[in-house]
């Protein structure tokens, strides 16, 4: 960098505090870091930790007067930003400093154009307007790497990608060139090889623009790639800050070393025993119409599943692996048989495919499934308790009360969860211990076969690791068969035996896990490793943007 | 784990989720008193046969008790010449219960809705008997034997152009009001609900021919059609509520079927399927008690809607049969009576009185449902 190294951001003490009627939390406590010119600095934690509030407090965009600052100073460039009126500090923002947010989905107006949107930052911002706020968008999405820049400018959100999504509103964040661009986990939505683009565009265009830049994520992997500085945040503290080599080959805080531990590493993938196979499918095939006219005929499909054939054993896991839209969901759903297919489904030497909702009843005591998101899988409404009985209902209606409950002691305690808390509400629950009452709600039917369909994607990477260990235990104590469904392959390299390659509905590579993490043939899985273990971009084309 | 010890909860307690309702409802002040004065003014007018009422709720008479309220009498029992009902306002026969020793005990008000005070000082309309003059008393109070105005049996808010005490028809006709739209609105819920979690549940065509079928009934102009069909049958309690439904009960099934439409696709509604369990228990468990929030947050607007119908209509003169208490009619009188404003006045007050309670209660139920509102 030519620019000396003069502060652009320097907080003190910065507390938040939030107030629910006579009670107060103290979300952020005390934090102090500061971020020079042109400089990277990354705020790591899980989920709760403290780290969003604090960067939407830099912007003041937090709810007052519910959320006071006790103490503590922000200066930017010398300006005291706590004290800054109003009228002041919206100059600032969208112009000397400006944000990303995570979801790309909802951070863009689904009813204006992409010209439109950028245009209206140009306009408040610059005053541009007309063919002078046009050549800029264009300028700016090219800046992005928006393929065909012009053509896009008609478009709406709806009309992008998830990656394209977000580039656009990286060009709205720097359509002022700004000083500071804080990044509110911008890839945590999006699929590993395009979280690997996003991440090199933001670190090229750092470097053109000379910006500093505040990201916060809960990823290490981005960190240790991106950041120059981290600090690391628990509960509200910031419990270790430093340059980035240092802390992670040195960490000095237990909690900074114990997130380096549950880091996934490639570890050696389990080896595959001959034991008998579970379930097998044979071109299995999930179509949906696309239906069109009056007449509602089918004009063509969608292939979420073309001819897919899959083999599980007893006791081994064999690992999905491909981005969104890939179709992994899909067919983790019709081997359950939950949505419909064509082809020949073999579950424990009987054929299911084509029997009936209620003919599938005795069959599914055996075959469970696991959700991705803990707070989607478990209705609001029950107990906890309820929620685990629920499936013995079905399947063990003669069981007395008193068994019942017993069975649900021994599932929680399995998941090692306390079981008094069986009457409590899935809302009282961290998404860590959702998860586990997900997984007891699985094997309190005592199963054979398990779906886990992305059932580590939606949490913390500490408890990612917790739920992985509590997945490898209960299989080799149970001696369960997984399928387990992921985008991260960091998580699929700790479990799976067998490795599965999907992208666009159709099996791209598959074979022993070990041996395609070593020597990956097809370009596509090429890429994915290479986005997953080191964030690196694929060449041209071999991936979506 | 980051969680704390676990608060003990016994299986049978309210869920949490209902304590922080009841909780952010009573924080809305104006609500939650709204709701208390609604339910004390209900309550009250559910015994208004005890508040206001030409019979006596007790009677001692020759050292045996009777009770008017709930048993006819006929005259003859209290030593009349006739078999007929006994009239405890007639000064004969409260003369003769005291010859014997006996009393009565009247409830506050000694007017039922329909009882035409026959001893008016002026022509009905009468004014409130506390704005009299004493010389427009004074043909009653001389014809009474009394002393002044002040001795007359008051009507406090004056009477109607029949002559009936317009309290007593007040409080009969807010009781008639809500206990129509309560039954009304139970009804309508029961089947906008049912139609609508049917057509979000299966979907498909179900869906699509119901959908039609509910526009084009919606495009009709109802109460237009009301008007129409309430000159033909002759009107009664349960003859309105019957033509009413016909049309109130759709103001549900849209959002009821939305919410089917939405909840059908939650992954806790997979992981059920997954489990085997049936189509009925997934839509009475797991679908319904979310619909049941839409249907609660809709219920105190529907429930003043459907007073408002019920008071357009008599207002028209299609509502209830003639004599019935009822507050359209009061307000219709109101009108053709300008120059006895105690008519308009009192049945307009009532009116709103009862329809601002229901909207407050239905905005702090609305608010309290939902999960996005925070009190801080």
């Amino acid at each position: 960098m030519e620019a000396p190294y003069d502060k652009v951001l320097e907080v003190n003490e910065l507390s938040v505090a939030f107030k629910h009627g006579q009670h107060e939390t103290l979300a952020v406590d005390r934090v102090s870091f500061e971020i020079k010119k042109g400089e990277t600095v990354a705020l790591v934690g899980e989920s709760g930790s403290g780290k969003s509030v604090t960067a939407l407090s830099v912007l003041k965009l937090l709810p007052y007067p519910s959320a006071p600052h006790p103490p503590g100073t922000i200066h930017f460039k010398g300006q005291h930003l706590l004290h800054l009126p109003d009228a002041e500090i919206r100059h600032v923002r969208g112009n000397d400093i400006t944000i990303i947010f995570q979801e790309p989905m909802t951070s863009l107006n689904p009813l204006h154009t992409i010209e439109k949107q950028i245009g209206e930052i140009l306009l408040l911002h610059s005053g541009l307007t007309g063919q002078a706020a046009r050549e800029r968008t264009i300028e700016l999405l090219s800046q992005v790497g928006i393929p065909d820049p012009q053509m896009r400018l008609k478009s709406y959100p709806h009309q992008l990608s998830g990656g394209q999504r977000q580039r656009v509103m990286i060009a709205m964040a720097l359509a002022n060139e700004p000083d500071l661009l804080i990044a509110d986990e911008p890839t945590t939505a999006l699929d590993v090889t395009v979280q690997a683009q996003i991440l090199n565009l933001l670190k090229e265009l750092q470097r053109r623009l000379g910006m500093a830049m505040l990201f916060i994520t809960h990823d290490l992997g981005i960190v240790r790639k991106l950041a120059d500085t981290v600090c690391v945040m628990k509960e509200g503290k910031i419990v270790e800050t430093g340059p980035v080599e240092r802390v992670f080959t040195a960490p000095v805080h237990p909690y900074t070393r114990a997130l380096l531990a549950a880091e996934p590493k490639p570890d050696p993938a389990p080896v595959c025993a001959g034991a008998p196979v579970v379930i097998q499918t044979k071109d299995l095939k999930v179509w949906f119409p696309i239906k069109r006219g009056v007449m509602r005929r089918a004009v063509g499909y969608i292939k979420a599943v073309d001819g897919v054939s899959i083999e599980v054993r007893q006791g081994e896991t064999l690992g999905i692996v491909g981005e969104s839209g890939s179709g992994k969901t899909t067919l983790g759903l019709a081997i359950l048989r939950l949505v419909s297919s064509d082809g020949p489904i073999v579950f424990l030497g009987s054929t299911i495919a084509g029997l009936t909702f209620r003919q599938m009843r005795p069959f599914r005591r055996h075959m469970q499934i696991v959700f991705q998101d803990p707070y989607g899988s478990l209705s609001p409404r029950m107990s906890v308790s309820d929620i685990i009985e629920e499936g013995l209902g079905v399947h063990a209606p003669n069981l007395s009360r008193a068994e019942r409950e017993q069975r649900v002691i021994r599932a929680l305690l399995d998941v090692g969860l306390d079981p008094n808390t069986r009457f409590r509400y899935p809302h009282e629950f961290s998404g860590g211990q959702r998860q586990r009452i997900a997984v007891a709600r699985a094997i309190v039917l005592e199963p054979t076969f398990v779906v886990l369909d992305e059932p580590t994607s939606a949490l913390d990477m500490l408890i990612q690791a917790q739920i992985v260990d509590l997945l490898r235990a209960l299989q080799k104590r149970r001696n369960l068969t997984y399928m387990f469904i992921s985008h991260d392959l960091r998580v699929v390299a700790a479990l799976a035996c067998r490795l599965l390659v999907m992208r666009h509905g159709k099996v791209v590579e598959e074979g022993p896990a070990a041996e395609v993490f070593a020597r990956p043939k097809s370009p596509y899985t090429q890429a994915l490793l290479a986005a997953a273990f080191n964030l690196e971009t694929a060449p041209e084309d071999v991936v979506a943007q | 784990m980051g969680l704390g010890v676990p608060p003990e909860r016994h299986s049978l307690a309210m869920s949490p989720l209902n304590r922080r309702r009841w909780q952010s409802f009573k924080a809305n002040r104006r609500g939650y008193w709204a709701f208390w004065i609604f339910a004390v003014l209900f309550v009250v007018s559910l015994f208004a046969e005890f508040i206001a009422n030409d019979k006596p709720f007790f009677v001692r008479f020759d050292g045996r008790s009777y009770f008017p309220v709930f048993v006819t009498y006929p005259e003859t029992a209290f030593g009349g010449e006739f078999e007929t009902a006994a009239d405890y306002r007639d000064p004969y026969l409260a003369n003769l219960i005291a010859a014997k020793g006996g009393f009565m005990l009247w409830p506050p008000i000694r007017y039922s809705y329909n009882t035409h005070n026959l001893d008016l000082p002026t022509p009905a309309p009468s004014p409130p008997t506390w704005m009299l003059t004493e010389a427009q008393c004074k043909s009653v109070v001389e014809h009474k034997g009394l002393s002044g105005c002040s001795d007359l049996e008051y009507n406090w808010l004056g009477t109607d152009d029949q002559g009936r005490d317009v309290a007593a028809r007040l409080i009969y006709g807010f009781r008639l009001s809500v206990l129509f739209g309560l039954a009304l609105t139970i009804v309508s819920s029961v089947i906008g609900v049912a139609a609508g979690a049917v057509q979000g549940y299966f979907g498909g065509w179900t869906d699509l021919l119901f959908q039609r079928f509910i526009e084009i009934w919606t495009s009709i102009p109802s109460l237009y059609l009301l008007l129409i069909i309430s000159s033909v049958l002759v009107p009664g309690f349960f003859v309105l509520l019957g033509i009413l439904l016909l049309f109130s009960w759709v103001s549900l099934v849209g959002l009821v079927r939305a919410e089917f439409l939405r909840g059908r696709n939650f992954e806790y509604i997979q992981a059920a399927r997954a489990l085997g369990v049936s189509n009925r228990t997934i839509m009475f468990r797991h679908l319904l008690p979310n619909a049941m929030v839409a249907t609660m947050t809709f219920l105190p607007f529907i429930l003043s809607s459907s007073v408002m119908t019920l008071t357009a209509l008599d207002f028209l003169g299609f509502g209830l049969p003639p004599g019935s208490p009822s507050l359209g009619e009061m307000l219709s009188q109101g009108k053709a009576n300008i120059q006895a404003p105690w008519l308009g006045i009192s049945g307009f007050l009532t009116v709103a009185t009862m329809l601002s309670l229901l909207i407050f209660i239905g905005e702090a139920v609305r608010d309290a449902f939902d999960p996005r509102k925070t009190f801080g």
